[in-house]
């Protein structure tokens, strides 16, 4: 039977740990939504999102009431809408009207996002995929909700270099559209290599092809629940530091076993995989620039960073793993730098760099996420960044997404608010030498050798 | 432990004459079947956890629940009402 102390350290790692769900994502496939008119496919997306997605928000709400543990979002993600629309849409302009249309569904459910806004590029592209990919900078400005991302590369494909040079282009424009909002445009725009079809966490999640009709997927969260954990633990061998780690991330991820199992049966939807993150936000001690510190680095950046992280985002996945019975998503230690109070300090200080995090990323889940960069930079040297991190996930058969926000009006010493759950970040400066030669090649940088596997 | 209607009642505040009392009687007078009652004080805080059955309770949770938070304003302590399972999920393989 359970006793008062397992009650007590639950409660305590909600009341003062920000132990939470990240987030419930709803998947909902819209391929039954498609149809040659461009009318009647905006109402079928339209009818079949509020339809699915209609109890979600409340549903939600219900399991943090019975659970007493918060569920701070509620989201959808649905099929990349480049598919979607390919028969409907004759222009960037057409496909704008379906970034409204899922505007308009998520905000009638009461999601706070909703992603799938999407290409996959990562061989080639359509005229139809160029279409959405050149309508994004529009979609982004006059939409709120609507998440977008583009998979330019993968292990198995190699990089698809036009569509590296098209995004760096596509970035600085979206960072123009939307100036007078300090770029935030760009906070809702990632570009990946291997990017899964089940991610629930923003602004990459859409629901891939391999899905089912319907899925629930949910993303965990406690860097604070691990941080605390680990100062108990101070001065101890790697073991410890390890076993704790495990222990940790098992019962955070038994929370989202739990929630996505209640919400699966509530809403009659099935169960898809639990993504086991590590999800900062800016709320104090909620950091995963935090757990670094506590392993025993002064700042995060510091050298010893990129191995701390590395066995940090191992033990999570084994502490996780037995915890749920499917894992899936991006599973890893988040390093976004604006929603990470420990990083902005760390970057403040200069503890920590972009080429630092680029390192970091070899490591860990994701990528360059949420760096603010001077507006001037230019779309080669953006292109050359998103380049460098779409080889890393080639090369390590991994995950890696760059979502950067090239700040129109500002320069390094400056700093951007974008507010919420995204956070403040101070600009950081980028390297400026020129690689306008290498990008300018066009085509596309063949598939790894240890990809050939059969 | 499949019982889906056993919830965990946790109690915590400054330590007062009648706080078991009270919230037995509420509990009582509702129809929820108290199973288990533990009770410490940790640094001068009392803290409760009990363990109830809400099968024949002629309210919903919901309601059991909010009761519960407004008499622990009265009392002036904290009282949580959460389904079992999701502790037996965090703490028990």
């Amino acid at each position: 039977m359970i006793n008062i102390l397992e009650v007590k350290e639950t409660n305590k790692m909600v009341s003062e740990e920000n132990l939470d769900v990240r987030t419930i994502t709803i998947g909902i496939s819209l391929f039954d939504c498609m149809d040659s008119d461009l009318d009647k496919l905006n109402e079928n997306i339209f009818n079949k999102i509020t339809t699915v997605a209609k109890d979600l928000v409340a549903t939600g709400a219900k399991i943090e009431r019975e659970f007493g543990i918060p569920i701070v979002n509620k989201r959808i993600s649905v099929t990349p809408i480049a598919m979607i629309g390919a028969s409907a849409c004759h222009s960037a302009k057409d496909y704008v009207t379906i970034a409204k249309t899922l505007d308009r569904a998520a905000k009638t459910v009461g999601v706070n996002f909703l992603g799938g806004y999407s290409a996959i590029v990562s061989k080639g592209m359509t005229t139809q995929d160029e279409y959405l990919i050149r309508s994004i900078p529009e979609a982004m400005a006059s939409t709120e909700f609507v998440c977008s991302s583009v998979n330019v590369g993968s292990t198995k494909t190699g990089i698809n270099m036009d569509a590296v040079k098209l995004m760096g282009q596509i970035v600085k424009e979206t960072a123009l559209a939307t100036k007078d909002k300090d770029s935030l445009g760009d906070a809702k725009l990632v570009v990946f290599c291997n990017a899964p079809d089940d991610n629930p966490f923003m602004a990459g999640a859409f629901h891939g092809v391999s899905e089912a009709d319907a899925i629930i997927n949910v993303g965990v969260s406690g860097p604070g629940v691990v941080k605390t954990a680990l100062s108990q633990v101070r001065g101890e061998s790697f073991e410890v530091l390890c076993e704790t780690i495990k222990k940790t991330a098992f019962k955070i991820t038994r929370v989202g076993q739990a929630v996505a199992k209640e919400a699966s049966k509530m809403l009659g939807i099935p169960f898809g995989i639990i993504d086991l993150s590590l999800a900062p936000t800016p709320a104090i001690g909620d950091s995963v620039a935090g757990i670094l510190e506590e392993i025993g680095l002064q700042r995060a950046g510091a050298p010893g960073t990129t191995a701390a992280l590395a066995l940090l985002n191992d033990q999570v996945k084994k502490g996780g793993i037995m915890a749920s019975s499917y894992v899936g998503g991006l599973s890893g230690a988040f390093i976004p730098v604006s929603e990470d109070q420990g990083m902005i300090d760390a970057v403040n200080e200069g503890a920590l760099t972009l080429e630092k995090l680029e390192a970091m990323t070899c490591v860990c889940s994701v990528g360059l996420d949420m760096i603010a960069i001077p507006g001037r930079t230019s779309a080669e040297t953006i292109s050359g960044i998103i380049a460098d991190e779409m080889a890393i996930g080639m090369i390590n058969q991994k995950t890696t997404a760059v979502r950067l926000i090239p700040v129109i009006g500002k320069d390094v010493g400056d700093v951007v608010e974008f507010g919420g759950l995204l956070g403040y970040a101070p600009i950081m400066p980028v390297n400026e030498f020129d690689c306008s030669a290498f990008v300018n090649r066009g085509g596309r940088i063949p598939a790894p050798v240890h990809s050939f596997k059969n | 432990m499949e019982n889906k209607n056993r919830t965990i009642i946790s109690v915590v505040g400054k330590d007062t004459v009648g706080i078991i009392a009270k919230v037995c009687t509420y509990l009582s007078e509702r129809g929820v079947n108290v199973l288990d009652i533990s009770q410490t004080i940790v640094s001068g805080f009392f803290t409760m956890m009990m363990i109830v059955d809400t099968e024949n309770a002629d309210q919903s949770f919901d309601e059991i629940q909010k009761g519960l938070a407004v008499l622990g304003e009265e009392i002036g302590v904290e009282i949580k009402a959460q389904k079992e399972e999701i502790f037996e999920m965090m703490h028990r393989i």
